[in-house]
């Protein structure tokens, strides 16, 4: 089965038994494809005496800690034909994830970002309104998560303007500019989910509450991702960030998207109903951290993400160290059929006893 | 002599025993002869006073220290370690010590041995608390109620990593005492010492553990020896320098010695040990990583993420830049001692535990490997002496005088 099959089907209409069919096929394929062109990960595999042969469907097949992507230059494709490395956003002083992108991956990534997010927004070209900074993109050489996740989505785009200047303060002109030339447009707005709270909701704030000064983005549609880690410490829940959106600038249409460098493109959106989505292109799987074992919907563990995606790294089943919870499967009232869940969290750093101190994480 | 007492830097230190002119006189406290009465008293009495603590019984690290303390058990190392050659010994004068974060009675350990050669000591504690360090602290006030005398000896403090801390209390020590790896080594060795002053550091080891199959299974007490194990390893989240990172098998029957052993110690972990949900993951990405670096590595099939063992078919010198914790055993079918020379030449390897006789060690030793402090049976590689880690600590912390 090649990608090209997959990206013809509608990206949330397949229903279990026939998106089990095709994620089986395609990953074994991927799985056979990945031992015989990365000669580490053929040797992870011979480790665990793995035999995709003998797989009954894709819940079988290895995953590979995300953190394995610090560690190793793990590659399926020749070097010369690599025209990307996508790197997480580490923390300083942190290893880096190096995610490497031969020109067809990076293609179908596109591609499947496209389908994705275009089954919500319609395939029509928006104005848009970018969240963030203009310098975060502007090493190209290597793409952080961040300009990874700007630069995919600005395919969605027409005009596009940054919303912050590179201090991250508020570009007051710039923005009422844009929304007085598309007045009445449908406008599409992104960003990370953090910095949307921090920079952009508290100076819309600010504006109302010391000058009066209001911005109307009842026609827009955000679309924000990154993670919640530093909202949840502000006590800052998804409903109340939405709620406040609204309040402060009527900004009704709102989507969470969870998503990682490590599998870019197959991004799991949230639909109007608050959950998040697996389209035909990629799968959750919930395992139990005792045993790795498949838990049941319900029930909080590690999230395993499968992509049909990776063709020139072996990224195309990996564990994540984030924890959610399958919500369910072909029956959310948003009509779309495939698996949604939610996510709940991190897994914290182990506390580990021992002689040596820990100056920094190891990892 | 006075040393100039910089009290401005240290403002962010508190006290857990002692206060700031117990530190301040310190330098001026007399040293005493090792293992005199009045020390053997004094910990005995902070003995009885962990002991009638009720805060101890939930704590095992304490019930064993406590143990450690009595006067029958420093008995014997008085016995051992008191020198006989006709010259004369004293504590060496203010021995500062730096306990490792994450080891919350090993402070108390340190302090004793102080003590026990006669000794004064500033004990910096590790700076996350820990109930235990409090049951400490409490009982060796307790103790000063009747041995007042020892107050002069005892600082207990707590800080936050401060290089003008250190600064001024290296600057005070006769021996600076320094636990907790190479990182808080490299930390300290920015504060000068005194010319006179030595020093003792405890840095980054491994250890090793080596079963005997046939010993092994011709013992009826099977439960016994995983628990003993269960005790050098989970206890202390297997990261401990002492703590084995290789199992080594000698033997004929091996297949069925493993089988039973991880099968045993597997019920023990099930039962004891806390699993943090992270855990799993990290074992499976090391025996990833030791999938791509060591040739041939297996992983065996596990049921669950408690117990995660890799076969390795050679000993190289670098398969501890690989090891994992919680319960990650690298496993080496050894048919010839002498292959595990490369891994016992390197000076990080600390214990050997065995399940044995000791002769199977011996063409190893035979070669004077540069690594290898201690000979163990299993079970005893956290049991504390003052032969610990290569030193004499009785004879590092005192000074003598020749009269001979």
């Amino acid at each position: 089965m090649t990608f090209d099959e997959i990206l013809n089907i509608s990206p949330y209409s397949l229903g279990r038994a026939k998106k089990e069919k095709l994620l089986t096929e395609r990953l074994a394929e991927l799985t056979r494809h990945h031992r015989a062109n990365c000669p580490e990960y053929e040797a992870m595999l011979k480790s665990i005496s793995f035999d995709e042969s003998k797989i009954s469907d894709y819940s079988e097949l290895p995953f590979l800690p995300v953190r394995l992507f610090k560690e190793l230059e793990l590659r399926s494709a020749a070097k010369e034909d690599i025209v990307k490395t996508m790197t997480s956003s580490g923390t300083t002083g942190q290893a880096v994830s190096r995610i490497y992108l031969d020109r067809v991956t990076s293609s179908n990534q596109q591609k499947t970002l496209v389908k994705i997010v275009s089954s919500f927004t319609g395939s029509s070209r928006m104005p848009m309104l970018i969240i963030d900074c203009p310098s975060v993109i502007k090493n190209r050489a290597m793409f952080s998560a961040r300009g990874a996740g700007i630069l995919g989505f600005s395919m969605f785009g027409s005009d596009r303007q940054y919303a912050l200047n590179d201090d991250m303060q508020l570009d007051i002109e710039t923005v009422e500019k844009f929304l007085e030339k598309h007045s009445g447009e449908r406008i599409l707005l992104f960003g990370f989910t953090f910095m949307i709270w921090q920079h952009f909701y508290r100076e819309l704030v600010k504006l109302r509450d010391t000058m009066g000064k209001t911005f109307d983005l009842s026609n827009g549609i955000l679309i924000h991702g990154g993670g919640w880690k530093k909202l949840v410490s502000e006590a800052v829940s998804q409903e109340r960030f939405k709620e406040c959106l609204t309040d402060v600038c009527g900004l009704h249409d709102v989507h969470d998207y969870y998503g990682m460098v490590e599998q870019t493109g197959s991004i799991y959106m949230q639909c109007e109903c608050g959950h998040l989505h697996a389209s035909v292109f990629s799968d959750v799987i919930i395992r139990d951290p005792y045993d790795f074992s498949v838990l049941p919907q319900g029930e909080k563990g590690i999230i395993q993400v499968v992509s049909t995606i990776p063709e020139s790294y072996p990224g195309h089943s990996l564990l994540t160290e984030d924890e959610g919870i399958l919500l369910g499967e072909d029956d959310c009232p948003c009509g779309r059929l495939g698996k949604y869940f939610m996510v709940a969290g991190r897994l914290q750093n182990a506390e580990i006893r021992g002689c040596s101190d820990t100056y920094a994480a190891k990892f | 002599m006075q040393q100039n007492f910089d009290t401005e830097a240290l403002r962010s230190v508190t006290y857990l025993v002692g206060d700031e002119e117990t530190l301040a006189n310190m330098p001026a406290v007399p040293a005493k002869v090792p293992f005199e009465d009045g020390i053997l008293e004094f910990l005995n009495e902070v003995s009885k006073c962990l002991m009638k603590d009720p805060r101890s019984r939930t704590y095992s690290d304490v019930v064993t220290l406590a143990f450690w303390l009595r006067k029958a058990s420093t008995l014997k190392l008085r016995e051992r370690f008191e020198a006989h050659d006709g010259n004369r010994r004293f504590g060496r004068g203010v021995i500062f010590h730096i306990a490792p974060s994450n080891v919350p009675v090993n402070f108390a350990y340190s302090l004793a041995v102080g003590l026990l050669t006669g000794n004064a000591n500033i004990v910096r504690v590790p700076s996350k608390t820990f109930p235990q360090v409090d049951i400490i602290a409490d009982s060796i006030s307790h103790a000063f109620e009747t041995m007042s005398n020892m107050r002069a000896y005892i600082a207990l403090i707590r800080y936050e990593r401060n290089k003008s801390i250190n600064d001024v209390l290296s600057g005070m020590a006769d021996t600076r005492v320094v636990w907790g790896g190479d990182a808080t080594i490299s930390e300290l060795r920015k504060s000068e010492l005194p010319p006179r002053s030595t020093e003792i550091t405890f840095a980054d080891r491994f250890s090793i553990a080596v079963i005997d199959s046939d010993t092994y299974l011709s013992s009826d007490n099977k439960a016994g020896a995983a628990q003993s194990f269960y005790n050098d390893t989970y206890l202390t989240d297997q990261n401990a320098c002492t703590s084995p990172r290789l199992v080594v098998w000698v033997g004929q029957n091996r297949e069925e010695a493993k089988k039973q052993f991880w099968n045993e110690l597997n019920k023990i972990v099930e039962r004891k040990y806390t699993f943090q949900l992270i855990q799993g993951v990290n074992k499976l990405t090391s025996s990833y990583i030791a999938a791509v670096k060591i040739p041939g590595a297996t992983t065996e099939e596990h049921k669950d993420n408690l117990l995660v063992r890799v076969n390795i078919p050679t000993i190289t010198d670098d398969l501890m830049d690989l090891k994992d914790n919680s319960g990650y055993f690298f496993e080496y079918d050894c048919d010839d001692i002498l292959t595990l020379r490369p891994l016992c030449n390197d000076k990080r390897c600390q214990t050997v535990a065995l399940l044995g006789d000791l002769a199977i060690l011996q063409p190893l030793l035979d070669s004077a490997p540069k690594g290898i402090d201690r000979i163990v049976p299993i079970g005893k590689t956290m049991d504390f002496d003052l032969l610990w880690d290569g030193y004499d600590l009785a004879e590092s912390l005192t000074r003598v005088v020749v009269t001979g």
